[in-house]
């Protein structure tokens, strides 16, 4: 019984991290169609931002402030170089962000030097008792973060008049349009969205450790997580983040009783084993919506 | 270009001017060794190498439209089966000692090709996008199996060495003395045989192109639904279009290390797959010299950085900014700046000089 807290915990907890870079993906695919490679860049980007911050400011205004920095970045990015591509193939768009991706990344990774940087979060790998069963004070907190976070997203596409250009927009750009509906500022805030999500993502993804180069691999993670729940889900993104990360948490505990061949580190690849599988089942991902192609 | 008639359109070059430059480019090709020193032409060998690479990915993703990320998997397939075929047997790593490059270099592009076959399922069930990430993800199972199964890729940061190319029995990565004492390096010699390879397959990938089966990719790639309604066998062709991408991806991967003479397991990695995808994308999607222009254009980039001097920027990677990270931010731009400005790439703006002088003095 213990074990199986204690994984789930560690499961659910990543998984977090998994569903808020995975909602950054989403939320850009939903208003362009587009699947932003970039996000591994925002999401180192914003975890350097941290660093820088934390010093002077303490974490928990470092985090909002560094989420506002890469949400500006996000969104400058969409007007200097995803803009000027609307109406091109999605799959040339995609490169673009690759393209913006390398560039970002090298620049943070610049910034981070050779000193070791850390967050300076207040969770590190501290632990607490939770009725009777120790759970690591990181994975709650990132549980707890994601819920808030889901929470206000769903506030505002359901509550706000944003919100709902956005839905609309989502749904037909066109209609949307002649509503008047600014699909523009849809797609920057789509972006903007994002890059804070990314912020968070990558926060998380370093405590406990330092922040590093390496960082952005996680975020590929993320792929496969978006994929898994529906390229246009955001629920999909939630739980399909939540269902990878406690896979993975699960296979990396039994994986010493698997066979030798296997190699003793298989639950990194369980993320894509899981979504190919799915999609040779389900193409269109858990709760992906099934495209009606027209000739 | 006009064409009036449809032997014009489906010629394998359409103009004497393109016979007579493609013949000439192939002469200087030809003698370049004789006045180039080895460090150039194991450049120039590579980017051959790196060429058949991207004109197989430029089957699958310029023609067929079908976008795949994967291309380093099989690379990496074709290079560890050629290895293991040609490595010795006595040796730290799996090996059975065949170097006869007429029975590695084939098994190599035929084991990756049936990977492709393997792939092509999924290829058939998903599009754009989706297809897109999970040969993505193809990258990262195959990155896991190399650095596991060191029997066969030596482990990470260790490697393994290269195969060994012999031609009937004639080592041809050796120095021979032919005659009054001139001796043919090495280099040179690897160049001749990359050259050599280089042409056959740009041939064939151009008259694969030109052929049923070419048409039936293009058609798919500009609507497939369309292309299925005319008759097209969706499936049939999209796993044509992956088996040869694959068969390319094998071959490209078995030579890609034959000059070095080392790899590592860990070089056939996401960048690789992406690097591809740039070298066809700049080089003019849904062309075979473009994916040979982009090719040798990627492979030379690293050198053109390294040709400013030290005092603009540090060449030391210690310090920031140094002339690694500036070569990785100028890839990006590079890729960024060509879609945004000339989405038919090197291709495109060989095609704007070319119009220019066309009409010269005139404006069009």
């Amino acid at each position: 019984m213990t074990e199986i807290v204690q994984i789930l915990s560690r499961g659910l907890g990543i998984g977090s991290m998994y569903a808020l870079l995975a909602l950054g993906f989403v939320i850009i695919y939903k208003s362009t169609r587009v699947i932003s490679f970039a996000q591994p860049a925002f999401m180192l980007a914003g975890a350097v931002l941290v660093t820088y911050l934390v010093g002077p400011l303490g974490f928990f205004v470092a985090l909002p402030l560094a989420m506002l920095g890469t949400a500006m970045l996000g969104w400058g990015v969409e007007r200097a170089a995803i803009r000027p591509m609307v109406g091109r193939p999605a799959f040339t768009v995609a490169i673009i962000t690759l393209g913006i991706d390398v560039i970002i990344r090298v620049v943070a990774g610049a910034a981070i030097g050779i000193n070791l940087r850390q967050v300076g979060d207040p969770w590190g790998l501290k632990s607490t008792t939770l009725f009777g069963i120790e759970v690591q004070q990181r994975h709650l907190a990132m549980i707890v973060t994601m819920t808030i976070l889901v929470a206000i997203l769903f506030a505002f596409f359901q509550f706000t008049t944003m919100g709902l250009a956005m839905r609309a927009a989502a749904y037909d750009q066109e209609a949307a349009l002649a509503q008047g509906v600014s699909v523009g500022g849809v797609f920057s805030l789509s972006w903007a969205i994002a890059g804070a999500l990314a912020a968070v993502g990558g926060t998380f993804a370093a405590i406990g450790g330092s922040v590093e180069s390496t960082l952005w691999i996680i975020a590929l993670v993320a792929l496969p997580v978006i994929i898994l729940g529906g390229l246009d889900s955001l629920p999909g993104a939630v739980i399909g983040g939540l269902l990878v990360g406690v896979v993975q948490e699960v296979i990396a505990f039994y994986q010493q009783s698997l066979p030798e061949w296997l190699g003793g580190n298989v639950s990194i690849l369980t993320p894509y084993l899981l979504m190919l599988i799915v999609l040779l089942v389900r193409p269109y991902g858990l709760f992906g919506t099934r495209e009606v192609e027209r000739v | 270009m006009l064409y009036t008639a449809y032997g014009q359109e489906m010629a394998l070059f359409n103009t004497l001017t393109k016979k007579v430059m493609v013949g000439l480019l192939l002469v200087l090709a030809a003698v370049a060794p004789l006045g180039l020193v080895d460090k150039d032409l194991k450049l120039l060998a590579t980017a051959c190498v790196t060429a058949i690479g991207a004109i197989g990915l430029g089957l699958v993703t310029g023609y067929a439209g079908q976008v795949s990320l994967g291309h380093a998997f099989f690379l990496a397939v074709g290079a560890y089966t050629a290895a293991v075929i040609s490595g010795n047997p006595e040796g730290r790593t799996l090996g059975f000692g065949v170097q006869e490059i007429l029975i590695w270099l084939p098994a190599a592009g035929i084991v990756a090709g049936l990977a492709g076959v393997i792939v092509a399922p999924l290829a058939t069930r998903l599009r754009g996008l989706y297809l897109a990430i999970v040969t993505l993800g193809l990258v990262f199972i195959g990155e896991y199996v190399l650095r596991e199964w060191s029997e066969v890729t030596g482990g990470t940061g260790i490697g393994r060495p290269a195969p060994t190319p012999a031609l009937f029995g004639q080592r041809l990565d050796v120095a021979t003395p032919i005659f009054d004492g001139y001796v043919l390096t090495r280099d040179q010699r690897l160049y001749w045989l990359m050259l050599i390879l280089l042409v056959i397959f740009a041939l064939a990938a151009r008259n694969i192109a030109r052929s049923r089966v070419g048409r039936a990719f293009t058609s798919i790639r500009d609507r497939d639904i369309a292309a299925g309604v005319m008759g097209v066998n969706l499936a049939r062709y999209k796993t044509i279009a992956f088996a040869v991408s694959s068969f390319y991806a094998g071959c490209a991967g078995a030579l890609l290390y034959v000059s070095v003479g080392f790899f590592v397991p860990d070089s056939f990695n996401l960048e690789m797959s992406v690097l591809f995808i740039a070298m066809v994308l700049i080089g003019g999607a849904g062309s075979i010299s473009g994916a040979i222009l982009g090719a040798f254009f990627f492979t030379y980039l690293p050198t053109l950085t390294r040709q400013i001097p030290s005092d603009v920027i540090s060449g030391a990677a210690t310090d920031t900014p140094n002339i690694f990270q500036l070569q990785l931010v100028l890839y990006g731009a590079l890729i960024i700046g060509f879609l945004l400005f000339e989405p038919r790439g090197l291709f495109g703006l060989w095609i704007r000089v070319r119009n220019f002088w066309k009409a010269w003095p005139f404006k069009y």
